[in-house]
């Protein structure tokens, strides 16, 4: 089984197959004989005009599939909608990145697609939240606002000539730190009105970024400051200036607590397990998964949640709550 | 030496057209964009495939095509006496070119302008057969990385050994001096993509040798097919709607 590297004992290993055998027949669907791989020719009626998308060829007249996948009809379009593959960019997606260049005017950023994707100086806000032309100072200050290996946040722009561009034009976008950014197939995530999650019961901030790159961490006020006017603004910093030296409120925000850490560990680890056993990556998924681990008779400690039995656990449980939601 | 006995088995008991059993895994490479094993009786390899990604070197980056890389390995342990052999020694320069060539054919690397493809093949157990373990290896974890294909490629060895046709020769048959014949067929375009001989054979032998390597690749084929399709039943129904 792919990925699945696990020590099951014996009944451990019926319990997994059997959830597993379930959640095959809950999604025996109609057109469940619409997986294809590479080479097999899809079914068309060629009368009714025909669109090859994605994933299609045609040899011989034939159209036939060049990724493994599902084949997906919309009117006259066929295409093939490949499962494991890297990410492809859609304009407005909100994506988390791996800063691995700083280049003039510009970061480079790893977001898992085929290209790396660039953010302009120009295309973010800047910290002091004015809006004005960027200067040369700014361009050497660059790494003030994001260095190499930085893990940041942001929105995909659109293609322009020299790539995938980036912005990030608001607050809730830009540096991601105190927390851990996970990787799990871009498949698994999908496309939602909401990517930003607030967990205030456990306090901590979950991003779902449409690339693969979740991160979990520990939660942040957005502060919009940009509509600050002048006289406050020097006021504040003015203020600041008196505080030089850490006060001990500031040391706090500097600090997170250890119970902070551990949901954000708990968390994680929730969405490794269900990433290694393939499940869709949504908020309340990953939310159930937590309260699964907590709520258990002796609470799953977080390293044993990536242990065999948390797995069983995990694909029972998921098992009943698509049984749970067929059924209404 | 005896390949073939009287009754008509080889030395590892197979009969001339028989092929080694052949086994087959996705996924066994985390990290990795997309990664098989394949087993050939004893031969054993894993082919890890990372990409379409960022051109390292950019004075190599085609502006039309990806760049196809790929880098084959024989683990030290992997031949009964351990040698350290240097990296990049000609043996595996020239299976490395082999396989990039071969899998370069079969990638639409049109579609993926200014990006590289890299295919890492590693053997760990080596009984002969190498070069077409690896390159089954190579298909299955491309097409496990969502890599567009025109078709699948399929390799099989055969050999002419004792005025017989053998399929699939170990490493004894291998070693004995006889032909041998490495075959890559894109099995539903019915094409060659790949055709190696050592030694030499009448025209006539060798269509009956070659005709067996094709039936011994599309056997492969349609065991590399079950198990691809298997795959992606599985990650569909897993992943739910």
């Amino acid at each position: 089984m792919r990925g699945l590297q696990l020590s099951l004992n014996q009944t451990q290993k019926v319990r997994l197959q059997r959830a597993l055998e379930k959640l095959e027949s809950l999604s025996s669907k109609p057109n469940s004989n619409a997986s294809v791989i590479v080479a097999d020719s899809i079914p068309v009626n060629h009368e009714d005009g025909l669109l090859k998308g994605h994933g299609t060829s045609e040899v011989n007249g034939e159209v036939v599939a060049t990724v493994c996948g599902v084949v997906e009809r919309v009117n006259k379009l066929v295409y093939v909608r490949s499962l494991r593959a890297r990410y492809k960019p859609e304009v407005g997606d909100i994506i988390v990145g791996r800063v691995i260049e700083v280049a003039p005017k510009r970061w480079r950023v790893e977001i898992n697609y085929s290209h790396d994707a660039v953010l302009m100086l120009s295309s973010m806000n800047l910290p002091d939240g004015i809006q004005r032309r960027r200067t040369a100072l700014d361009e050497l200050n660059m790494r003030t606002i994001f260095e190499e290996n930085d893990v940041i946040c942001a929105e995909v722009r659109g293609f322009q000539h020299d790539g995938l561009h980036l912005q990030a034009r608001s607050q809730k976008y830009g540096k991601l730190g105190r927390g851990q950014m996970l990787t799990v197939p871009p498949y698994l995530v999908k496309r939602r009105k909401q990517h930003f999650h607030n967990l205030e019961k456990y306090g901590i901030d979950l991003i779902l970024g449409c690339n693969g790159f979740i991160w979990v961490g520990e939660h942040v006020e957005v502060t919009d400051d940009m509509v600050v006017d002048q006289v406050s603004n020097s006021e504040q910093q003015s203020a600041k200036a008196d505080k030089k030296i850490l006060s001990p409120e500031e040391q706090e925000r500097s600090y997170t607590p250890q119970e902070t850490r551990e949901n954000i560990c708990r968390t994680a680890n929730a969405i490794r397990v269900l990433s290694t056993l393939g499940f869709n990556i949504t908020v309340e998924v990953i939310m159930d998964t937590v309260e699964l681990s907590i709520s258990l008779k002796q609470q799953v400690p977080i390293h044993e949640m990536l242990g065999a039995e948390f797995y069983v656990l995990v694909a029972e449980k998921e098992a009943a709550r698509r049984s749970l939601t067929k059924k209404k | 030496m005896e390949f073939v006995s009287p009754e008509g088995l080889r030395l590892d008991g197979r009969r001339p057209m028989e092929m080694r059993q052949i086994r087959a895994e996705i996924g066994v490479v985390a990290k990795a964009d997309g990664s098989a094993m394949f087993e050939m009786g004893n031969t054993k390899v894993v082919a890890a495939v990372y990409g379409p990604r960022e051109v390292q070197n950019r004075s190599q980056q085609l502006n039309a095509n990806a760049l196809v890389r790929c880098e084959y390995t024989m683990a030290n342990f992997s031949t009964g006496d351990r040698m350290r052999k240097p990296k990049g020694d000609r043996r595996s320069t020239e299976i490395s070119l082999v396989i990039r060539q071969t899998m370069e054919e079969c990638i639409l690397t049109n579609l993926m302008p200014r990006s590289q493809i890299d295919i890492f093949v590693q053997v760990l157990q080596a009984d002969g057969g190498t070069r077409s373990a690896c390159i089954n290896a190579a298909t299955l974890a491309l097409a496990d990385a969502g890599i567009p294909m025109r078709d699948i490629v399929t390799s099989c060895s055969a050999g002419y050994l004792n005025s017989t046709p053998l399929l699939d020769l170990n490493y004894i048959e291998d070693s004995a001096g006889g032909t041998d014949v490495t075959l890559g067929i894109m099995p539903k375009l019915d094409k060659v993509t790949l055709l190696q001989m050592d030694a030499k054979l009448s025209l006539d032998t060798f269509e009956n040798v070659m005709q067996l390597a094709i039936e011994g690749c599309k056997a492969v084929a349609d065991y590399i097919r079950e198990i691809l399709l298997e795959n992606t039943k599985q990650l569909q129904y897993r992943r739910g709607t």
